[in-house]
């Protein structure tokens, strides 16, 4: 295999990875193939599904459209990062499952990925809020509706986490 | 749907990134936001030999005001800065309302306000901005500096001045006179949805409140921003109101732009919405110039 590699670190979910890459190997395809991380998927590959959401540096990004040598030394986010498993679900996670949020799960973890800072910035949002929050991540199963109330209900349980004691 | 291999550079330094896209010349591109130029990567539309990474050179990411004088950006700034900050809610109002238009927030993280300039698809929000507001453009290379007024800047579908030696570097939005508003309106089938058709207008009024000046720029309406100098000085010395507001922006959708039309609308639709949001757009910008007068 010729080419012109290069040593990267891109710290994913927590640990730093060091890799050796060829300058066009998109990030997505990094993530997916380098590392193992496939829950970060592949849609359309020009930045319109939203499928391949991650955060990088803490933002929403779309990672088909970066290439993994931009991420060295930089910090990314994926799906596999939001909770340690099952068990220990985020609310969001958790109020998707609850309201059926999700069918065949494709565009599941780019949603996730762009509302976990959304939530952050956005603690109270209205459904049409929502809606406009959620137009850069296509789903063709569900019809939307019941993602909007997996946004609405996780808003509200979060909004309901019990404060340090003493408060 | 991946690129081929090419050759990378993450320079950190301006001059740098300058010296090899002199050497390079059309085998380069540079890497801004990544937002139009990878997509196309992606296809293989364009298959730069040399891809020459932005990313690390510092400087080029800021927001200043110029004394009294108007606000200067580098060429890096993110779009999402742009929509968040409040130097321009306060002083570019128009740009502030067209920046939302782009895509969606998962874009505007990465793409810059230079990298859509230079990569002028005559569908997108900031040519029609740079133009609409006199911005000048200030370009660099190995030879110096230059400044480029955005009117001259573009040239055609994706075709700006600039070499492929050339990178821009600075966009200078002047101050603006007193007793101006502006509006920004754009219509798609879908939020973050390419612009079936937009418009961005300019209104100057006097001290008795009749129309000064007037500027309207069109988006998706030709190949490239179009301005309606004829349908802006209609407004010219009149009172602005509805029947004023509807002849100049049906003169401006029959007479000024030629949309081309796409999948979604033909051009007649096109110079239908023209026409509708010209329209609604002179009457918000000239409430809001009235009310900057106060």
């Amino acid at each position: 295999m010729s080419g012109n590699h290069r040593d990267i670190h891109v710290t994913v979910n927590g640990p730093s990875h060091p890799s050796r890459v060829e300058p066009r190997l998109l990030l997505s395809d990094y993530l997916r193939h380098d590392l193992g991380l496939t829950g970060t998927h592949v849609g359309c590959e020009h930045g319109v599904c939203g499928a391949c959401t991650v955060l990088f540096d803490g933002e929403p990004v779309r990672s088909c459209l970066m290439f993994a040598v931009q991420a060295d030394g930089h910090d990314v986010q994926t799906v596999e990062g939001i909770s340690a498993g099952p068990e220990n679900m985020h609310p969001l996670q958790e109020a998707f499952w609850t309201k059926h949020a999700l069918q065949c799960g494709f565009c599941t973890p780019g949603f996730l990925m762009t509302l976990l800072p959304y939530l952050e910035e956005h603690p109270n949002p209205t459904a049409a809020e929502v809606r406009e929050a959620i137009s850069g991540n296509l789903c063709r199963c569900t019809g939307y509706q019941h993602i909007v109330e997996a946004v609405l209900l996780a808003a509200d349980r979060l909004h309901q986490q019990p404060a340090p004691s003493g408060g | 749907m991946k690129p081929p291999p090419f050759e990378y550079i993450a320079p950190d330094t301006q001059a740098e990134a300058l010296e090899a896209a002199r050497q390079a010349g059309s085998d380069a591109k540079f890497l801004a936001g990544g937002q139009s130029l990878v997509p196309a990567m992606n296809f293989r539309i364009t298959q730069p030999a040399l891809l020459i990474d932005l990313n690390r050179v510092p400087d080029l990411d800021y927001i200043r005001r110029d004394g009294g004088a108007g606000v200067h950006f580098g060429a890096m700034t993110r779009q999402r800065r742009l929509e968040l900050d409040p130097i321009v809610a306060a002083e570019a109002p128009l740009l502030a309302e067209a920046v939302p238009f782009i895509a969606h927030p998962q874009i505007r993280n990465r793409g810059t306000l230079g990298g859509s300039l230079a990569h002028a698809d005559p569908a997108s929000e900031l040519p029609v901005i740079a133009v609409a507001l006199d911005a000048q453009l200030r370009v660099a290379s190995t030879e110096g500096d230059r400044w480029v007024p955005a009117k001259e800047f573009f040239q055609g579908m994706f075709t700006t001045t600039l070499t492929p030696e050339e990178l821009l570097v600075e966009v200078a939005l002047p101050a603006l006179p007193k007793r101006t508003g502006s509006a920004f309106m754009e219509f798609s089938r879908r939020r973050g949805d390419y612009a079936l058709m937009g418009v961005a207008v300019i209104v100057r009024l006097d001290e008795a409140g009749a129309c000064d000046e007037a500027r309207l720029v069109f988006l998706n309406a030709g190949d490239g921003p179009v301005d309606a100098p004829q349908a802006a000085s209609m407004l010219s010395g009149r009172r602005i109101d509805a029947s004023s507001a509807e002849a100049a922006a049906a003169h401006a959708a029959e007479k000024e732009i030629e949309p081309l039309g796409n999948l979604h609308a033909s051009p007649s639709y096109q110079r239908h919405l023209a026409r509708v949001l010209g329209r609604r757009a002179i009457l918000v910008a000239a409430q809001r110039a009235a009310a900057a007068g106060r």
